[in-house]
């Protein structure tokens, strides 16, 4: 046999250059200037947006009243938008970090040998856990009046003109000691995974051997358990509750959708932009055109159950459902559905059909850098219509606080991943991965 | 027409050395017929110089012609045709043709794809496949080259793919007869055999 062996490079480090650190602060600073920007503009432009209340009346029908009819106990003011901006970028950012531990927790139970090589990347996200942990809780404990309906008290009292029988019906499950106590169960579970998973993994680069190997088998296969059943819970407390009244059996599902679509095509961005710095070495095309494979395959997916939910209410008409995409269609919101739509599903199905697409950075990158930016557009129209009413926009402000949350993250996965070596050079599968051809 | 065809023929045991075998000769210029493995060999298709199959370019034409057909199908029955309203929705009502249009889409690509294959392919229930060598199926690799193809003689490649370690170099013919019998015979010989005793595969040396 001819010379087939190659010397491949897996002693690598990552050096978190003063480079990268300069982009990531000025990523920073744009996203703050943005952000103060659009705050101004929304503290001092008052009624800019007075022309969008015609949206919703638009529709004049019983439909409307609905959601109407349980009176709020709460007016808009300007700071409810940066709450509401706030939550949904704490929600998404912590859909990424998650997505990250559970793409490291599916290559393990499956035996996946190909990823062996940029495991350190989905691994790395994990590293955020802590930080999306404390924005999250943060912004729910500042903000929970204005963002969840159901935190107002009157709702449940029968001698107040609020009182609101369905709510008062829910409160078994939505009350906020509960509420309190299932936010902190997950994350505290999601964590203590992490954490096993992350340790093991280190200890398995001085170690050595397949110990290691089968007991972060066994703490992912856990992991795929519990997150499949807490992120179906967080979905319903963290997104579906803002519409109180409102409830869908696929949404735990839409929700884990949305998430692992944008978390994967965060992996493959930041696989690509350590390719591009001179990293993963022995990374090639095949690898990418399995991430691309990734991306590609759960857009469909989150097509699949995005439509399916929509078609369900859409077919049986029934006002308590439909009421959901009457707010979002028939409203300045409408044009946000299609942009959606677009991004997450057309854009990716045909930009990443062939095999060469998925084999080139290039268009890897742009359709990946689409469809972080549609989970997140998606995320928004899950959250700001329940919450914001016809007061909602998608301005500055909500692009610079999404640039800041992006630079965090990006500064804590960076250093998260310069603290370990690069490739897990004694993972059991790491010569399967070097020698991937696809 | 001169269908004929007369072929060399080499057995190896090592997959490696048939891999290097493939990429030697064919340096030399010696066009290879086809390659038959027991199992399959990392590689083959690159060391062969394959292309990029077109399958998937028609994959991709019978499902736009699959959603095409769906969605005017679709169109011109729940509104033109027999205009009906269902559920209080408009004729038109987009989003219920969807399960269909991406079942038609599904459908045609999988149909059209195969029988594309089988076209290609020259898949012909009559098709009698030529066996070279039937260890092929079980721990020999084979090399077969058209002699009619090659400008080498006969005995210049056998000493070539003996050089690159064929255990065995042999001659095999195909007769005109054997190549093609006719639909009609092929139809006779399976009401008259059955199947199994039809005479599809030879497997003499």
């Amino acid at each position: 046999m001819k010379a087939r062996q190659e010397h491949y490079h897996i002693e690598e480090h990552f050096v978190f250059s003063d480079n990268t650190k300069k982009s990531i602060f000025t990523l920073l600073g744009v996203g703050f200037i943005l952000f103060v920007i659009g705050l101004a503009i929304i503290a001092f432009g008052g009624t800019s947006h007075g022309h969008d209340s015609h949206a919703l009346a638009n529709n004049g029908s019983d439909v409307v009243t609905v959601s109407e009819s349980h009176g709020h106990g709460h007016t808009y003011h300007w700071t409810d938008r940066v709450k509401v901006a706030f939550w949904h970028n704490s929600v998404f950012f912590m859909g990424i970090t998650l997505i990250g531990i559970f793409f490291t927790a599916i290559q393990y139970a499956a035996h996946a040998g190909w990823s062996a090589i940029l495991k350190r990347v989905p691994e790395a996200f994990g590293s955020f856990l802590p930080y999306a942990a404390i924005l999250l809780i943060g912004t729910f404990a500042l903000s929970y009046h204005e963002i969840f309906h159901w935190t107002d008290s009157s709702l449940y009292d029968p001698n107040s003109p609020n009182y609101d029988p369905i709510i008062a019906g829910k409160k078994g499950y939505l009350n906020m000691p509960f509420y309190v106590a299932r936010m902190i169960i997950f994350i505290t579970g999601w964590y203590a995974f992490y954490y096993f998973l992350r340790k093991n993994s280190l200890a398995e680069d001085i170690e050595g051997g397949t110990h290691r190997f089968w007991k972060m088998k066994v703490i992912s296969t856990l992991f795929i358990i519990f997150f499949a059943l807490t992120s179906s819970m967080a979905a319903w407390d963290w997104v579906m509750s803002i519409d109180t009244h409102w409830y869908s059996t696929m949404f735990g599902w839409y929700n884990f959708a949305s998430w692992f679509v944008g978390g994967l095509a965060a992996i493959t961005l930041a696989v690509i932009f350590l390719k591009e710095a001179g990293y993963l070495k022995a990374l090639n095309e095949s690898h990418l055109h399995d991430l691309g494979k990734y991306v590609f395959a759960f857009s469909i997916f989150w097509t699949y159950i995005w439509f399916g939910q929509f078609l369900l209410i859409y077919y049986a008409n029934i006002p308590e459902e439909t009421i959901y995409f009457v707010e979002r269609l028939r409203s300045d919101y409408g044009k946000f559905i299609f942009i959606n739509l677009f991004l997450n599903f057309f854009f990716p199905f045909l930009g990443l059909m062939t095999r060469d697409s998925k084999r080139k950075a290039v268009i890897l990158k742009i359709v990946c850098y689409a469809v972080v930016i549609g989970h997140w557009l998606d995320f928004y129209l899950m959250i700001t219509p329940g919450t914001l009413k016809e007061h909602g926009g998608l301005g500055l402000l909500e692009i610079g606080l999404a640039l800041m949350y992006t630079a965090a993250f990006a500064f804590v996965v960076a250093q998260a991943l310069s603290k370990a070596p690069l490739i897990a050079k004694h993972h059991p599968m790491l010569q399967e991965s070097l020698h991937h051809s696809i | 027409m001169e269908k004929n065809k007369h072929f060399l023929v080499g057995v190896f045991s090592d997959h490696d050395d048939l891999l290097h075998a493939i990429e030697e000769i064919r340096a030399k210029g010696v066009k290879i017929y086809e390659v038959y493995t027991p199992y399959p060999v990392h590689g083959l298709e690159h060391a062969l110089g394959y292309k990029r199959s077109w399958m998937p370019k028609a994959a991709f034409a019978f499902g736009a012609l699959g959603t095409t057909l769906a969605i005017t199908m679709q169109v011109y029955m729940m509104a033109i045709d027999w205009p009906m309203i269902i559920g209080g929705k408009s004729y038109l009502a987009i989003p219920d043709f969807v399960p269909v249009t991406f079942e038609m889409t599904v459908l045609l690509s999988a149909f059209g794809m195969a029988g594309t294959f089988l076209v290609a392919r020259d898949l012909k229930p009559h098709k009698v496949p030529r066996i070279f060598d039937i260890r092929a199926t079980d721990d020999k690799h084979i090399m077969a080259i058209d002699l009619a193809a090659n400008s080498l003689s006969e005995a210049q490649m056998t000493t070539l793919l003996k050089e690159y370690h064929a255990e065995e170099v042999y001659r095999r013919d195909f007769t005109d007869e054997e190549n093609s019998p006719s639909f009609i015979s092929y139809v006779v010989d399976l009401f008259t055999n059955g199947v199994t005793r039809s005479s599809r595969i030879s497997t003499h040396r």
